[in-house]
């Protein structure tokens, strides 16, 4: 009975969206598309972001350190770049500044069951405090990741030009690697395993699936996405490293995935709603709607965050390991 | 003939317990062999290390002469060893099919093939004529189906040998027939069964051959054929056992509990308890007998406290107690030994001597003017797992330490330890070996003999006829009918219990 009351309201907020959507879509179609292309714009970063959330939590690592590494992977790659003068090669240490970092959280909480919480806080803390330290103003990059357009898809009517043009190489790669998380998670034999291994450990242990090996694997893939965001934040979305630029977005993914209920397709759609929302209010901005203070139009995004959180909170049910390292039963 | 299975010399320990120490057991092909031991006797560390879940300290295992590298789950599945859980290892929110294939998944490529993955499933629930619904999600099937589903999981790899840790005890009598009857069947195509059981009359029914442990040491091997359940609880215990309670007739007094009008919903809000009225006297053992799911349950927990009354009241000693307040309850004299030890009896992270004194730590001796007396607890808690013989090294070592039957010693040491009026006793000893029921038993009696008035709840009806003064007999929550405890007749209870009149 529960489960059929949620697919009917995901299933009425869908068709109201789609019913606003193609409604402005006629009224005002270059407004929509600008608004919508925005939204996608600034969604794809926290959509990739929850999925570094996902990755580990269905494998039953509670990872609150994706704000710390998505800013250390961001410092490094940018340094990098700066200092190679190559783009390319400040993007791959940006990934592997993310694998090093989560290797980090994983071995902590993994191998040395620590508790989740205060490996992530640590990992925060560290990446805060060092690129704090370390941070130089007046560093450039040669050139930023370039926005372009998909040759053929960017002609489709109606969401061609929304989703396919003006768009950076992190969102078109978010439309790839999202889809793919999904399928790797509920069609494959390692999505099978990573579900079990978040569920109930034992289960996989005793069918001989190694509940270490599972978990680290994942949370390494996890942190090579938030290494990936982080890198593409700095060197293409905002062009520069700034100190704390993350400004709490880890967080805002975590939410998002809550709300997409560790479903990756769920938390693309719940970004990319949120996405929507920062538009919205950077385009009434724009318009220099002046009755209500700025400060009230940027909490839009935030607010609607709460709001949705606080709705749907009664119902969601994280997996049932996520936060609890895997002993042994003994004697 | 080469043995099956070869356990040689295996010892393990632990932190202050030696688990195992030089243990030899062989199980020939086609032979059942029931593994039977007192609570901490080291029986499950024994089968975890055959099943690779744990890494003896010494001591070889072979199967089919074969030696297998010790503390590797999947080398041991590899060599055909399946194995049935105590606790089940399934995840509860994927399908049946999800559950069985997990490990060894059918694939092409990385991808899993649902479908041919739901035909095997279905092909091996028939070969052995286990019937389960593939597409089912776990966690809303009833715990026999459930336990189904780990034995094809065992099955499904066409092992050699199949382990059962503890199967029946959480099986109805009618599951456990069943049980039983895949067993035999298992056995008689071939399959090496060892397993662990506290019920001396499965191992009668099923056993080919008996291994009993003592504190870790193998003390004997024997069969069902050369000795009977009384020589089985000698052989676990180290002494003579009285299977059948001693007791004499009950001095009955005033009505220490009454239960009027009663009615309690279960969680999903339907009737429970309905107009629900008993006394129970002071100096008297009423037990309530009932197939499990009748309402005892809910019963139970409204008498406590912990559960909303809709309707009624309960009295205790001619007082009014109140509805949803256990504490409440408690202070009225009211001890209560719950259904689930690991939920409602201890809190598995405190010392054994914090749990023995869980519900009087702020009252005196234990606590004075808000400050805690750890010596009067260490005192305490000290006596008290010598009296109750609960088996660890120290009573420092949290709850959680102790093996499921000394879990249940500290929740009646701690219950009946307090002079309560009354007492509400919810299977007292399910999952408890026989030398401990034997006490258990006594110590409800001697309970009574104080002049306390006991409910007892319990799903084994034997406990009830062996222990009531006067027998309610629950059905669809309502007493059908109320016998006197003295020569009560077994069949006539069965019928009552499964809703049929006279």
């Amino acid at each position: 009975m529960k489960r059929f009351n949620i697919k009917i309201w995901q299933l009425l907020l869908t068709i109201a969206l789609l019913a606003i959507w193609i409604y402005s879509y006629i009224a005002n179609t270059d407004i929509t598309n600008s608004v919508v292309a925005s939204g996608m714009r600034f969604g794809m970063p926290l959509a990739l972001a929850a999925m570094v959330g996902i990755m580990c939590e269905r494998s039953g690592v509670i990872n609150i350190g994706i704000e710390g590494t998505m800013l250390l992977s961001g410092f490094t790659g940018f340094y990098i770049a700066s200092w190679s003068k190559n783009i390319v090669v400040g993007l791959l240490v940006a990934i592997l500044t993310g694998v090093l970092t989560s290797f980090v959280h994983a071995m902590m909480t993994i191998q040395w069951k620590m508790d989740q919480i205060i490996a992530g806080t640590i990992i925060n803390i560290l990446a805060s405090g060092l690129t704090s330290f370390l941070y130089k103003e007046g560093s450039t990059i040669p050139n930023s990741w370039p926005i372009f357009d998909i040759p053929l898809l960017g002609r489709l009517p109606f969401i061609g030009h929304a989703f396919f043009t003006q768009q950076g190489p992190i969102q078109y790669l978010g439309l790839l690697l999202i889809p793919a998380i999904w399928v790797m998670m509920y069609k494959t034999r390692w999505g099978l395993r990573t579900r079990a291994v978040g569920e109930n450990p034992g289960s996989a242990d005793t069918a001989g699936v190694s509940v270490i090996k599972v978990r680290m694997i994942n949370v390494m893939i996890g942190g090579a996405i938030g290494g990936l965001v982080g890198g593409f934040i700095c060197l293409e979305l905002v062009g520069s490293f700034s100190k704390e630029f993350t400004a709490g977005s880890g967080f805002t993914a975590l939410a998002l995935m809550i709300f997409g209920r560790w479903n990756p397709m769920g938390a693309f759609a719940a970004a990319i709603l949120f996405g929507l929302a920062q538009a919205l209010s950077t385009q009434l901005q724009i318009f220099g709607v002046t009755n209500i203070p700025n400060q009230f139009i940027t909490m839009l995004p935030y607010v609607f965050t709460i709001v949705v959180l606080a709705v749907s909170a009664g119902k969601v049910r994280p997996p049932a390991a996520a936060g609890r390292s895997y002993e042994k039963e003994q004697a | 003939m080469e043995a099956l299975l070869r356990i040689e010399n295996l010892s393990k320990s632990f932190p202050g317990v030696k688990a195992n120490d030089d243990i030899s057991i062989d199980v020939n092909k086609g032979e059942i062999v029931a593994l039977l031991g007192e609570n901490g006797a080291g029986k499950s560390t024994l089968v975890k290390s055959v099943f690779g879940l744990v890494k003896p300290d010494s001591g070889t295992i072979t199967i089919k002469g074969e030696v297998i590298e010790p503390g590797d789950t999947a080398a041991a599945i590899r060599h055909g060893i399946g194995m049935v859980h105590q606790h089940f290892q399934l995840v509860p929110v994927m399908s049946v099919v999800e559950n069985i294939i997990l490990g060894d998944e059918p694939h092409k490529g990385a991808f899993v093939t649902k479908k041919a993955a739901r035909e095997e499933v279905i092909a091996l629930s028939k070969r052995y004529s286990l019937d389960v619904d593939p597409d089912a999600i776990v966690e809303d099937l009833p715990v026999g189906i459930q336990q189904r589903i780990e034995i094809l999981k065992a099955l499904r790899k066409d092992i050699d040998l199949l382990i059962l840790d503890e199967p029946s005890a959480v099986l109805t009598p009618h599951e456990i027939d069943e049980l039983l009857e895949v067993i035999r069947k298992l056995a008689a195509s071939g399959v090496g069964i060892l397993f662990i059981t506290h019920k001396l009359h499965e191992v009668m029914a099923v056993a080919d051959r008996v291994v009993v442990l003592r504190n870790g040491k193998l003390v004997g091997t024997t069969s069902p054929k050369e000795t009977d359940e009384e020589g089985l609880a000698q052989m676990m215990v180290g002494r003579n056992v009285v299977l059948s309670v001693e007791k004499g007739p009950a001095r009955v007094k005033e009505v220490a509990l009454e239960i009027r009008e009663l009615s309690v919903k279960d969680d999903r809000r339907l009737d429970a308890v309905t107009h629900f009225s008993l006394e129970v006297h002071a100096g008297e053992i009423l037990g309530i007998a009932g197939v499990e799911g009748n309402g005892q349950r809910e019963l139970v927990e409204a008498i406590c406290g912990m559960r909303h009354r809709e309707n009624g009241s309960v009295r205790v000693s001619g007082k009014d107690s109140p509805d949803m307040d256990p504490r409440g309850v408690h202070l009225m004299g009211v001890s209560h030994i719950p259904e689930d030890r690991e939920k409602d009896g201890l809190v598995s992270s405190y010392s054994i001597a914090d749990n023995l004194t869980l519900n009087q730590f702020n009252l005196k001796p234990f606590a004075d003017k808000g400050v805690r007396n750890f010596a009067a607890r260490d005192e305490y808690a000290d006596r008290l797992v010598k009296e109750f013989d609960i088996r660890t090294p120290s009573f420092q070592n949290s709850a959680s330490s102790l093996s499921g039957g000394n879990k249940q010693k500290v929740v009646v040491a701690r219950e009946l330890t307090q002079n309560a009026h009354v007492i509400v006793a919810s299977q007292p000893t399910r999952g408890v070996d026989v030398g401990s029921i034997e006490f258990i038993h006594k110590q409800l009696i001697s309970a009574r003999d104080g002049g306390a008035a006991v409910l007892l709840v319990s799903a084994e009806l034997d406990e009830i006829l062996s222990l009531s003064d006067r027998i309610a007999v629950m059905f669809g929550g309502k007493i059908v009918a109320i016998i006197d405890g003295q020569g009560a007749d077994r069949q006539y209870i069965g019928r009552l219990m499964a809703g049929l009149s006279e």
